[in-house]
């Protein structure tokens, strides 16, 4: 037995105050995994159920998940949107099987147990027993076996919940900065959902949300722009960490004209032979933001990314189904109102993103390199020291200081 | 051509379809745009969007050349393990014929065979398109991949 004490010594251990050395063990362990779901998800944080747009009228439900557990988003007879678990107070089962519907009562399919939209239970089957005899003995308290709710709350069109009574409000979770770029992005008008998809990852979650947080991948990786000539780190731009650490975001001006000296020296894929498009229309938008930002990605810590790029808008919920598996939930929305001009421009823009995105596809592969990779040699850990070892809002975008953020709120939640 | 008799539209149909999944399957991507119109459509979505009619789509094309973009993509700047695909395609239904433009569907099964050879069901759906018979040889007008799952594994690079 000795052999295994030692191996786990020989694991890397968390530095105080160094967010720039990730041991690997830290995306495949699995017992770290079970702590991540305790102590993140039901946590003191605000994980992103769905969109208000989801929910339009009285009695319409949607059924996702905190972490690994089954939640519903309810908006009752009185038009109050509450959050529970999607879990029957009797045996457990599953109350909602469909992802989304429209109901006047809960009613679990197992025993006939039912809810009321506000959570209380209302109708035992066979309470009173089969023809006069068994039944539920008179002490038994409907009141007592309601539906365990959950915090909800409402954001600029987003539904988010939290396990945690004492989670701060919103606003203050989420920080200043974020409340602006989140207003920015999604505070035009009321959200028209547009299309879903779900890209499935084969990686922990945390290596999606750093890749997102990480701006210093996106035109090394993404040779999209890069060959376009329409994105590159020297734009003009920045990277706003919040003081939690855990939510950011990376915004740049695109400007077509600007030269490339800094990338043909630096011996990397994405410089190659520029290409133009056949149908350049694929890139057509249409100035509805007035601030000159074109690209706009913001995460919020542990499960939600904003993606504004010209008219492409993407609300993404991240959802961990394992150690090593990850959903990536799709949202395409537009805005009330849009006119089917916009709404075909945006439908265009779309083919940037998602699953076969061209400026996105690649996310959904490399988190798996990883993944593979540390298997097995989990006593190594990778660095992240672009632009130094702060945590800091900066005004470039050569850094890593945001997936260092990631780590202060992470170590934060964990106690580590 | 002129409007087609239902046999003869049947025929047409599985024709092109058979033609299209080879070129796919045998990765002749620069072949594929050549089996649309100019303009046409080309759209990737899966049930339960097309049911909400919801207008967004996995990949939306308009042109034979947002088509050409996307082969360029996929083979010279997009990132992924390298993977094929095999088709296999039910027989065309006509859904109706105006004059020389044939409505037909056909269900599809996408098995994806990564370069180790591990091969996995990658897609299921139908294929909803409008076959455009009044040139040389038959084009798709229209070409609608509705896919019977939301999920998609990894990711969605070589067309459907």
């Amino acid at each position: 037995m000795e052999g295994f004490d030692l191996a786990l010594e020989a694991r890397p251990a968390w530095r105080d105050g160094d967010y720039s050395h990730i041991p690997f063990w830290v995306y495949s362990d699995t017992a770290n995994y079970e702590a991540e779901l305790r102590n993140i998800y039901k946590g003191p944080v605000w994980n992103y159920l769905c969109l208000t747009a989801e929910l339009p009228k009285n009695g319409g439900y949607k059924a996702t998940k905190i972490g690994e557990t089954p939640v519903l988003v309810v908006r009752g007879e009185d038009g109050v949107l509450r959050g529970f678990l999607n879990r029957c107070s009797h045996r457990g089962a599953l109350l909602c099987l469909e992802p989304r519907g429209s109901v006047k009562r809960l009613t679990c399919v197992y025993h006939a147990w039912s809810y009321d939209l506000e959570g209380n239970l209302k109708n035992v089957a066979f309470e009173d027993g089969a023809d006069g005899r068994g039944g539920m003995p008179d002490d038994f308290d409907k009141s007592r076996h309601g539906l365990r709710p959950i915090e909800v709350t409402e954001f600029c069109g987003l539904v988010f919940g939290s396990f945690d009574p004492k989670v701060p409000d919103i606003e203050t979770f989420l920080g200043p900065e974020s409340v602006r770029f989140i207003k920015r992005a999604l505070g035009k008008a009321p959200l028209k959902l547009i299309g879903r998809s779900t890209q499935v990852m084969h990686n922990n979650w945390k290596l999606y949300l750093e890749n997102v947080k990480d701006v210093y991948h996106a035109t090394i990786l993404h040779l999209f722009f890069t060959r376009f000539r329409l994105n590159r780190l020297g734009h003009e731009g920045g990277i706003i960490v919040s003081e939690s650490g855990g939510h950011h975001v990376s915004y740049s001006k695109m400007d077509a004209e600007r030269g490339n000296q800094d990338y043909a020296s630096q011996d990397i894929r994405s410089t190659g032979e520029g290409f133009s498009l056949n149908d350049p229309t694929l890139l057509d938008s249409i100035d509805e933001w007035e601030d000159g930002i074109t690209v706009q990605i913001q995460s919020v810590f542990p499960s939600l990314v904003i993606q504004v790029i010209q008219n492409s808008i993407a609300v993404r919920q991240i959802l961990p189904t394992a150690v090593d598996r990850t959903d990536l939930n799709w949202n395409f929305v537009g805005f009330e109102g849009d006119s089917e001009e916009m709404t075909r421009t945006r439908v265009k823009l779309n083919n940037l993103v998602g699953p076969s995105g061209y400026i996105s596809l690649e996310d959904g592969a490399i988190g798996g390199f990883v993944q593979r990779a540390i298997r097995g040699v989990e006593e190594d850990s990778g660095v992240v020291r672009m632009g130094g070892d702060d945590v800091a809002t900066v005004d470039y975008r050569a850094t890593e200081t945001s997936v260092r953020g990631f780590w202060k709120m992470y170590r934060g939640l964990m106690g580590v | 051509m002129s409007s087609p008799e239902p046999l003869q539209a049947k025929l047409l149909a599985d024709d092109l379809l058979a033609r299209y999944v080879r070129c796919l399957d045998d990765g002749d991507l620069d072949e594929w745009p050549g089996f649309f119109t100019d303009p046409c459509i080309y759209r990737v979505t899966h049930r339960a969007d097309d049911r909400a009619g919801y207008e967004n789509a996995l990949i939306f094309a308009d042109s034979r050349g947002m088509l050409r973009d996307r082969v360029n993509a996929v083979e010279n700047v997009s990132v992924y393990e390298p993977h094929g695909y095999r088709h296999i395609v039910g027989a065309s239904l006509v859904e109706q014929v105006n004059g020389t433009l044939i409505d037909a569907s056909a269900s599809f099964l996408v098995a994806r065979i990564m370069q180790d050879g591990e091969t996995s069901v990658f897609a299921t759906g139908v294929y909803r398109d409008r076959i455009d018979i009044s040139g040389d040889e038959p084009l798709f007008a229209e070409k609608v991949v509705i896919m019977d799952s939301e999920r998609v594994d990894t990711l969605l690079a070589i067309p459907l």
